[in-house]
C-alpha cells in the first residue's frame, strides 16, 4: 500500500555566510521566501517548512501551490528524502520516482548509451533492467545511432529528451514533479504528454509543484496551497470537488 | 545535545550499511569519473601512471644521490613509498569532497550518503591499481626473492581503504559544514609528505624518533612497503594501524551519526 504521511514537519534551513541579517531581507520578508529567525550564535535560520501535517493515500494527486519560496520545491525534496525534518516525521511508502532534476547524474562526455545504466543506476535500477528497457529508451527519445555518440554532441532538446525518456522508462510508486516537464521540441511535446499521463496514470501518488494553478486543476483531486512554510489550505478540487 | 540519539545511531548505520551494498552504484560512478576526466586521451588512466613514472625517473636518482643511497634500490624503496602516498593522500584530500561533490545527488535523492564516501574510496583504489603497475615492474626489474610476507599487501590494501572510508564521512561531514577545512587538509598533507618517510629512510632519523613512530601515514605505508621490499611487515605497525582504524571509526561514527542528516541542508 503507498502513502505519504506528514506529521508537523518542519524543515530549517541555516544559513551560513551572512554575518547579519540586513535590513533588505527584513523587507523582502513581507513579500517573498519562508520566515527568517537567528539562532543562538549569530546564524540565520530560514524556517523552510512550518508544521506540515497531512496524509495522503493511493488515488491522491496533490498540486502544490503557492509564491516562490513558500516551501514547494522543500516539500517534494522532504517527500524524496532527501531531507529529514528537523521537527516531526514523514512516512513515504512505495518507490518514489523523483523527477525534480531528470539530468541529474548526466556525465556529457559519455554516450547517450552509456549515460542510460548511468542515470538507471541513480534511479537504483540493474544493468539488467535498464538493458531490458533500451529499446523503448531509444525509440521514444528518437535518438537513432546517436545514442551511441558523446551527449555533448547532442542539442539541447536531444540531451531532455533522452533524460526524459530514461526519467519516464520506470513505473513507480510515487511521482514528484516540480513544475510540469518543460519540452520545447513540439512533436516531441505530445508524445511526452501522452507518456507522462500514462506513467502518472500507473503511479498510486503524484505529487505536483507549480505555479500554474489551471495545471493543478487539471491534473490534480488535491490542491495544498503553501505560504511562508504553512499549510494555509488543503482543498479536493477537480473530480474530488 | 552532541551525542546522537538512539535513532540517529541506527540511522546512521543503516546509512553505512546499505551505501557500502550498494555495489550497483559506487562502482559505477567511481569509474565514471576517471573516464570523464582521461576521455578522448589515448592513454586514458595510464596517463596517471606514467606521470607517476616520470616522477620517481626524475627524483630518484638525484634523491639517491643526495643521500648517499645505492641508486636502484633507492629507487625501489621510493617507487613503492610514492605510490602508496598517492594513495592515502588521495583518499584524504577527496575525502574532503566527498559530500560537496556530490552536492546534486544529496539534495534531490535519498541514496545513503555513505556511497559518496565510497565512491572517492574506490576512485583511489582504482587510481593505486593503474599505479601499481610500476610497482610489479620495478619489483620484477630488481628481482627481490619471492617471500611470504608478500601476501600480506592485499591485506594492507583493504586496511587504507577501510580507513579511507572514515575519512571520507568524516572530513566529507565536516568539510560540507565548514568549507575551509579542505583548504587546512591540503596544507596539512603536503606538510605530512615530508615529514613522512617516503623519501628518506626511517633508519637515517637518529633523533626524534617520534616523528615516525606515531605518524599513522608512515605506519599504513609499511603495512605495503615493507613486504613488497622483502620484509615482513613490522608487528608494531600493524598494532598501530589497527588502533588508528578502530579510533578513526569510533569518531566518524559518532559524528556521523549526530550530523548525517543535517549534510542535505550544508549543500
Amino acid at each position: 500500500m503507498s502513502s505519504v504521511i506528514a506529521k508537523d514537519v518542519v524543515v530549517d534551513f541555516p544559513i551560513y555566510g551572512t554575518r547579519h541579517r540586513s535590513f533588505k531581507s527584513t523587507v523582502l520578508r513581507a513579500a517573498t521566501g519562508g520566515s527568517l529567525a537567528r539562532a543562538g550564535n549569530d546564524r540565520v535560520v530560514v524556517r523552510a517548512l512550518d508544521g506540515l501535517t497531512f496524509n495522503f493515500q493511493a488515488g491522491d494527486r496533490v498540486g502544490l501551490l503557492g509564491h516562490n519560496g513558500s516551501g514547494k520545491t522543500t516539500l517534494l525534496r522532504v517527500v524524496a528524502g532527501a531531507y529529514e525534518p528537523v521537527r516531526g516525521s514523514i512516512s513515504v511508502q512505495g518507490t518514489v520516482a523523483s523527477m525534480l532534476s531528470i539530468t541529474l547524474g548526466i556525465d556529457y562526455e559519455a554516450t547517450g548509451y552509456e549515460n542510460t545504466f548511468l542515470l538507471g543506476a541513480v534511479m537504483g535500477q540493474s544493468r539488467q533492467q535498464m538493458l531490458e528497457r533500451l529499446d523503448d529508451i531509444c525509440n521514444f527519445s528518437e535518438l537513432g545511432d546517436f545514442i551511441y555518440m558523446p551527449v555533448r554532441t547532442y542539442s539541447s532538446g536531444m540531451v531532455m529528451r533522452l533524460a526524459f525518456s530514461i526519467a519516464t522508462s520506470t513505473p513507480a510508486d510515487i511521482v514528484l514533479m516540480d513544475e510540469w516537464l518543460n519540452v520545447r521540441d513540439r512533436d516531441f511535446a505530445q508524445k511526452a504528454q501522452a507518456r507522462l499521463e500514462a506513467m502518472l496514470d500507473d503511479a498510486k501518488i503524484f505529487f505536483l509543484a507549480s505555479h500554474d494553478e489551471t495545471l493543478v486543476r487539471k491534473n490534480c483531486n488535491w490542491a495544498l496551497r503553501l505560504e511562508h512554510g504553512k499549510m494555509v489550505s488543503l482543498e479536493p478540487i477537480g473530480e474530488n470537488a | 545535545m552532541f551525542i546522537a540519539t538512539q535513532s540517529q545511531f541506527a540511522r546512521a548505520l543503516a546509512d553505512i550499511r546499505l551505501g557500502v551494498w550498494s555495489i550497483h552504484l559506487w562502482p559505477t560512478l567511481a569509474w565514471q569519473e576517471i573516464k570523464q576526466r582521461y576521455r578522448r586521451s589515448v592513454l586514458g588512466p595510464f596517463w596517471l601512471t606514467i606521470s607517476t613514472v616520470l616522477f620517481i625517473a626524475g627524483i630518484g636518482p638525484l634523491y639517491g644521490a643526495l643521500m648517499g643511497q645505492d641508486t636502484p634500490r633507492y629507487i625501489h624503496f621510493l617507487a613503492v613509498g610514492i605510490i602508496v602516498w598517492q594513495f592515502i593522500s588521495g583518499l584524504i584530500t577527496d575525502g574532503c569532497q566527498a559530500f560537496i561533490a556530490a552536492e546534486g545527488y544529496i539534495k534531490q535523492t535519498s541514496l545513503p550518503l555513505t556511497i559518496h564516501a565510497m565512491r572517492v574510496v574506490w576512485r583511489n583504489v582504482l587510481i593505486f591499481a593503474h599505479n601499481f603497475l610500476i610497482v610489479i615492474l620495478v619489483s620484477a626489474y630488481f628481482l627481490p626473492p619471492w617471500n611470504w610476507a608478500m601476501l600480506t599487501v592485499p591485506a594492507g590494501v583493504l586496511v587504507i581503504a577501510l580507513n579511507g572510508l572514515w575519512l571520507g564521512l568524516l572530513l566529507g561531514l565536516l568539510s560540507a559544514r565548514f568549507r575551509d577545512i579542505p583548504q587546512i587538509v591540503t596544507s596539512l598533507v603536503q606538510l605530512l609528505f615530508f615529514v613522512t618517510p617516503i623519501f628518506w629512510r626511517p633508519e637515517m632519523l637518529t633523533t626524534n624518533k617520534w616523528v615516525t613512530d606515531w605518524n599513522p601515514i608512515f605506519h599504513l605505508i609499511e603495512l605495503i612497503r615493507a613486504p613488497i621490499l622483502g620484509n615482513p611487515v613490522p608487528s608494531g605497525s600493524w598494532l598501530f594501524t589497527v588502533a588508528v582504524t578502530t579510533l578513526g571509526w569510533f569518531i566518524a561514527i559518532v559524528f556521523f551519526a549526530r550530523y548525517r542528516a543535517r549534510i542535505a541542508y550544508w549543500m
